[in-house]
């Protein structure tokens, strides 16, 4: 017996949702009503032992082509497999289990599609949650979210997973933790330090969490939609999550659109739809645009109305110099600075490093005064620009985690979208623009990050 | 280190994190690693060439850190 969904999806009183498929109202969905709209998650009868996984599920999901929707777009079955490997190897681990933690810890600025998915269909995510933990063999689960105000209210989160346990649909302890606030906080090896009683900071590789992570036990990190996504395919099987989306990326993704569109929000959009539709959705520009930030502060710039067309994956987005990320897009309109929006966005991300790797900590601060002088320095800053170029290949790949490759892949896609304005504040200085409110989000560093 | 495992590829990788500049790996393999502007090692992709290996090995097993590591290749 598998847990399949695509069996159950027949004997379930709802329908498969149509596109939104995971947001569908403006106020937060109840368990009663929940369970209306979706009937219960398809989770096994018999509670399988601790550490012996269920692999139904699994094959579902990588049938269906789901990817990890937290900004690395990393095959949600294979690090699935990968945990339930490990928790069924035998050894020390194979009667506690494995441990399951839902990302909800959304750091991007420009992204609030993971709060807003929290808030309005918890039990979605916490669905997922449970099928996972049952997919993987795991006896705990997290929900993992920001502290304070930039996380979503702790309050309802800890109410919906209170009302599961009453219900027996939790399968396995659900506990919300709260994360301190930072950009690299919620990075997965860091949320696992955190868990294990240490600060919430990016660790070394191997051992990668799905060996070795919470607790010391195989531990599965994904963020929270990927979850979301997958509590349907547990439903209604993976051709019925195929149905929206490409061949190659199937499904839909939560895409935060911000900036200079007339409707910013979140908007869930099957993938493969082009930039400019999506950017229609969110009511088109509500004045004249130059660039897109595709992918958030570790993708990159696209110019417009050049990249309107291009399609909303990873493998369109990634040869144009952007990513698809966690679903983000920001539109920058004509009247504002590339060059200074990114200078900004570059010191804001180099104030996020956590100090541990000599790269990171000396390369990023350099990166961000290098961008700035370009952005703002007077006629003749063409040292800054082969400062900055030199930086940007010194700084990538040379840290534990990514911070120093996508702050590098974000200020490259500037120098290479902004060229023009980049030669002319190095033969003119700055532009009028570069006094001009930010577009792009920058938080102040939270107290006592380093 | 196993012998047979010796003659396998291997490549240098550095634990960021632990490496805190003492530049020891650079002194003893200029060949293979180089110190950016601010002293910490930077590594030449791809595996190291068998005649490096010894002192590749050299340079993992001095390093007063622990941070270079030689790992198999691919």
């Amino acid at each position: 017996m598998t847990v399949t969904g695509a069996p159950r999806a027949a004997r379930d009183p709802g329908r498969p949702p149509r596109i939104p498929r995971l947001i569908t109202g403006s106020a937060p969905v109840s368990l009663a009503e929940h369970l209306d709209r979706y009937g219960p998650p398809p989770l096994r009868a018999d509670r399988p032992a601790a550490g012996r996984a269920v692999t139904g599920l699994i094959d579902e999901i990588d049938r269906a082509g789901l990817t990890g929707r937290g900004g690395a777009g990393f095959p949600a079955a294979r690090k699935m497999r990968a945990v339930a490997d490990a928790a069924s190897r035998g050894g020390t681990f194979s009667s506690v289990g494995a441990v399951v933690i839902a990302n909800g810890a959304e750091s991007e600025p420009a992204s609030w599609k993971d709060r807003l998915l929290l808030s309005r269909a918890p039990h979605l995510v916490l669905d997922g949650v449970a099928l996972a933990a049952e997919a993987v063999g795991a006896s705990r689960a997290y929900l993992c979210v920001h502290a304070g105000p930039v996380g979503p209210a702790a309050g309802p989160l800890r109410d919906a997973i209170a009302s599961r346990d009453r219900a027996g649909l939790n399968r396995v302890p659900v506990q919300l933790a709260e994360i301190p606030g930072g950009y690299v906080t919620s990075q997965e090896t860091a949320l696992v330090g955190f868990l294990n009683g240490g600060p919430a900071r990016p660790a070394f590789v191997p051992p990668r969490p799905a060996q070795r992570g919470a607790h010391r036990r195989p531990t599965l990190v994904q963020n929270v939609e990927t979850f979301a996504h997958a509590a349907l395919i547990a439903r209604y099987g993976a051709d019925w999550f195929r149905a929206a989306g490409t061949a190659a990326f199937p499904g839909t993704a939560l895409m935060s659109v911000g900036g200079a569109v007339r409707r910013p929000g979140v908007y869930e959009a099957a993938l493969g739809t082009t930039l400019a539709s999506l950017l229609q959705r969110a009511g088109g520009p509500a004045e004249a645009p130059a660039a897109v930030l595709a992918g958030g502060y570790f993708g990159g710039w696209l110019p417009l109305p050049a990249a309107q067309h291009i399609p909303l994956s990873d493998e369109a987005l990634r040869p144009a110099g952007a990513s698809l990320g966690p679903g983000v897009l920001v539109l920058l309109p004509e009247s504002s600075c590339g060059l200074a929006e990114t200078a900004r966005a570059v010191r804001y991300l180099a104030s996020q490093s956590a100090g541990q790797c000599g790269p990171c900590s000396n390369g990023l601060p350099a990166l961000a005064e290098a961008m700035e002088w370009i952005a703002y320095g007077r006629a003749g800053a063409a040292d800054g620009l082969s400062w900055a170029q030199q930086l940007l290949r010194l700084v990538s790949g040379r840290g534990a985690c990514h911070l120093p490759d996508g702050t590098a892949s974000m200020a490259a896609s500037a120098l290479r979208v902004f060229g023009a304005d980049l030669h002319r504040h190095l033969t003119r200085g700055p532009c009028q623009r570069v006094s001009r409110a930010g577009v792009l989000p920058v938080p102040r560093p939270p107290a006592g990050a380093s | 280190m196993s012998p047979r495992r010796r003659r396998e590829p291997q490549r240098l990788q550095l634990n960021p994190i632990a490496c805190e500049a003492h530049g020891v790996c650079i002194e003893l393999l200029p060949e293979l690693i180089a110190a950016d502007p601010w002293g910490y090692p930077v590594i030449a992709p791809g595996p190291v060439p068998q005649q490096l290996l010894p002192l590749a090995q050299r340079a993992v097993n001095v390093c007063p850190t622990l941070a270079l590591l030689l790992t198999r290749a691919g």
